[in-house]
């Protein structure tokens, strides 16, 4: 197959996995600055199954976008000293308050900049807004075919590729014509680490920004602005202290809970 | 009025009948359909589907659009992308709902992006309200608010679509009851012509596929008897078997003990597990994560045995039992079989 020019989606996220007391608000919001900020779990695996597929087929390219403030470029950064060969931010205050459908947008209008690409690879799901809608979004608006929660690739062909797709109850090998876009699963194989020597190399790289005027965007359909969803209310999941009744691990207070159970038609 | 119906994607099984979570947005979507004064309608995209449209009637679908082609089932993208897209386009319904599903977070998407509408993915909760945008004062009557957590479960949001239609979202399978509406219920059943582009139809071609029959299913228990990473080993995650069966449960777990092997994958509960709301949930050896509460703290009432009362499950819970779960079940199945009348 003639060499590829692979993109991959990837996101900075804070790391909603190990939240402390201090992440939210009194308010309800986020306390971003409390939550350390991960490259998207899934975006990695994304990587490294564009990593492989540049390996297999000579002389392909990998190139990595996010959208987000300019700390992003540190995921930029990461990705290089990992192999991917260029990357750069989408940063813009008219960005900003972006639902799936205007984040989708913006990245499709980078993606199309870059003139022909062959595929496409993000994670199926970012761990911070979970709705696993850009991919599927980003596909439509480049009018390419998708094909969600990949874990491998089975076969590279003469532009396809065979893949093997995780589904809630069972599996799928499917065959796909590139250009297409991927999104790839947390049961992919881990990325592999970064390399020392790239690592150095890429340490202090400057990484571009780029600004909306850059992408050949239409203003109206970006950040706040292009989003239809509009968050109307925010409740923080405190833990809401019941009255819980403590019971003690005595057979006598066990049976005195098991009769008001039984009373109360719970049991 | 179109805007005032609700029009369900109806998800096939490989056995050709309708999916759970489907009859469950039917549900959903008949109580919205009714509040709104609209029709409920479905889509059914499949091949030689028969019994599964007649099988929507009773859930009080007033429509059923069929799109019937074998190049429609198993689902592919493109070619239900297509014909629903088309479908939604002329029927213009005020909302749309899929299901949280492979299928459905495949194709929702990819929907909204064509229709340029919202989509709010992984409702817990849909309700018909009113809205007044903050900034512009505006006012928008009977809209769809859109309740999903995020954040890792760490938030709920609340999310309106008050500028565009139909307004969209995803619900996960078992958050909302499925419920007959009419055994009698008739509904006009529509053909939908299919025309698919030569394109479309071979972007992608399924090679192979494994479907696993589905063999536990713990959403709709009653009662649950949930085990964590506390309970220690499979051997003692039996002691919990014993008391569900003793009080007409099923067994839950956490995603350690899954991970750890004490049970089958399909008990997990929690935001990326199952999602539960029993009358009675007995967490032992728990400790109450976010990921793990975000699927069961709808319960009507929470036991926990714990060995620390500061567990954060302890938090939510209506009863807490500091000790170890191993001495505390015998304890209280033993209590319990001594109160029976
Ligand atoms: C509480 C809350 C709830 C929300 N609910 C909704 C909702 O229901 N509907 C909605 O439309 N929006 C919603 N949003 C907004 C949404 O989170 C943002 O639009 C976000 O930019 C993209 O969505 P995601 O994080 O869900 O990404 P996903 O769709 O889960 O991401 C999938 C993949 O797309 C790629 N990708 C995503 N974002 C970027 C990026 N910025 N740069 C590069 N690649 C990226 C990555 O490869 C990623 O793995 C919500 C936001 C919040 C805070
Ligand atoms: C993205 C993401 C998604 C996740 N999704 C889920 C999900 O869907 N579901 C889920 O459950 N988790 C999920 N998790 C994992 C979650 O964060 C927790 O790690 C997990 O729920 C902890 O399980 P646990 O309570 O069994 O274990 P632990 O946190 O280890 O708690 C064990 C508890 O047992 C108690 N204990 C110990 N010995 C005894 C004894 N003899 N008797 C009584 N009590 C005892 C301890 O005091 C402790 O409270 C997810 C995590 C991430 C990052």
């Amino acid at each position: 197959m003639k060499e590829l020019k692979i993109v991959v989606l990837a996101k900075q996220v804070p790391d909603t996995r190990n939240v402390g007391a201090d992440a939210m608000n009194a308010d309800g919001t986020v306390n971003r600055a409390a939550l350390p900020t991960v490259f998207n779990p899934e975006d990695l695996k994304a990587l490294e199954m564009a990593l492989a597929l540049k390996e297999s087929v000579p002389g392909s390219t990998v190139t990595v976008i996010t959208m987000g403030p300019p700390r992003a470029a540190e995921i930029i950064r990461d990705a290089r000293s990992r192999g991917a060969d260029d990357g750069f931010v989408l940063s813009d205050m008219r960005f900003a308050g972006a639902d799936t459908l205007a984040t989708s947008y913006a990245l499709a209008c980078a993606i199309s900049s870059l003139g022909h690409v062959d595929a496409i690879f993000c994670g199926r799901q970012a761990i911070d807004g979970d709705t696993a809608q850009v991919g599927p979004q980003v596909a439509e608006k480049l009018s390419l075919p998708q094909v969600a929660y990949a874990e491998s690739i089975h076969e590279v062909g003469d532009s396809s590729l065979t893949i093997v797709r995780r589904l809630e109850r069972g599996s799928e090998m499917v065959r796909m014509q590139l250009p297409a876009l991927i999104t790839v699963t947390s049961a992919a194989k881990d990325c592999r680490y970064p390399n020392a020597h790239r690592l150095l190399r890429f340490y202090d790289d400057e990484v571009p920004l780029r600004s909306a005027d850059t992408i050949g965007a239409d203003l109206e359909r970006l950040g706040l602005k292009g989003s239809p969803t509009k968050v109307k209310k925010i409740e923080n999941v405190v833990l809401a202290h019941k009255d819980a009744e403590q019971v003690a691990a005595t057979p006598e207070a066990l049976t005195g809970l098991a009769q008001t159970l039984i009373k109360e038609h719970i049991l | 009025m179109s805007k005032n119906n609700v029009l369900i994607y109806c998800e096939l099984t490989d056995n050709n009948t309708v999916a759970d979570i489907s009859l469950e947005l039917c549900t959903k979507g008949r109580q919205l359909a009714t509040r709104l004064q609209g029709r409920l309608q479905a889509a059914v995209l499949g091949h030689d589907a028969a019994e599964a449209v007649k099988s929507l009637s009773p859930y009080g679908v007033d429509d059923i659009f069929v799109a019937d082609d074998p190049r429609l089932a198993p689902y592919r993208t493109l070619p239900h992308f297509s014909v629903l897209s088309k479908l939604i386009g002329e029927q213009q319904p005020g909302i749309v709902l899929f299901g949280a599903s492979s299928v459905g977070r495949d194709l929702a998407p990819r929907i909204s992006s064509c229709l340029r509408c919202g989509l709010t993915a992984d409702c817990t909760a849909l309700e018909i309200g009113d809205h007044t945008d903050a900034k512009t004062q505006k006012q928008y009557k009977d809209i769809l608010l859109q309740i999903r957590p995020a954040f890792g479960g760490n938030i709920i949001a609340t999310i309106v679509t008050p500028e565009t239609l139909p307004q969209m979202a995803t619900v996960r399978e078992g958050v909302m009851k499925k419920e007959i509406y009419d055994p009698n219920y008739t509904s006009t059943v529509h053909n939908v012509e299919v025309s698919l582009n030569k394109a479309d139809d071979e972007a992608v071609v399924i090679l192979s596929r494994e479907i696993e029959a589905k063999r536990i299913d713990i959403k709709g228990a009653p009662i649950i008897v949930a085990g964590g990473y506390g309970m220690g080993s499979r051997e003692n995650f039996a002691l919990l078997h014993d008391l569900a069966q003793l009080i007409g449960g099923s067994v839950g777990a956490t995603r350690a003990a899954v991970d750890a092997g004490f049970c089958e994958p399909e008990r997990q509960i929690g935001q990326t597990g199952v999602t539960v709301r029993p009358k009675l949930y007995i967490a032992c050896g728990i400790s109450g994560a976010v990921q793990h509460r975000a699927g069961m703290d709808q319960s009507a009432k929470i036991i926990s045995i714990n060995t620390d009362p500061d567990a954060p499950i302890n938090a939510i819970a209506d009863y807490t039992i500091i000790g170890d779960a191993m001495t505390v079940i015998p304890q209280f199945m033993t209590a319990y079989k001594n109160n029976l009348k």
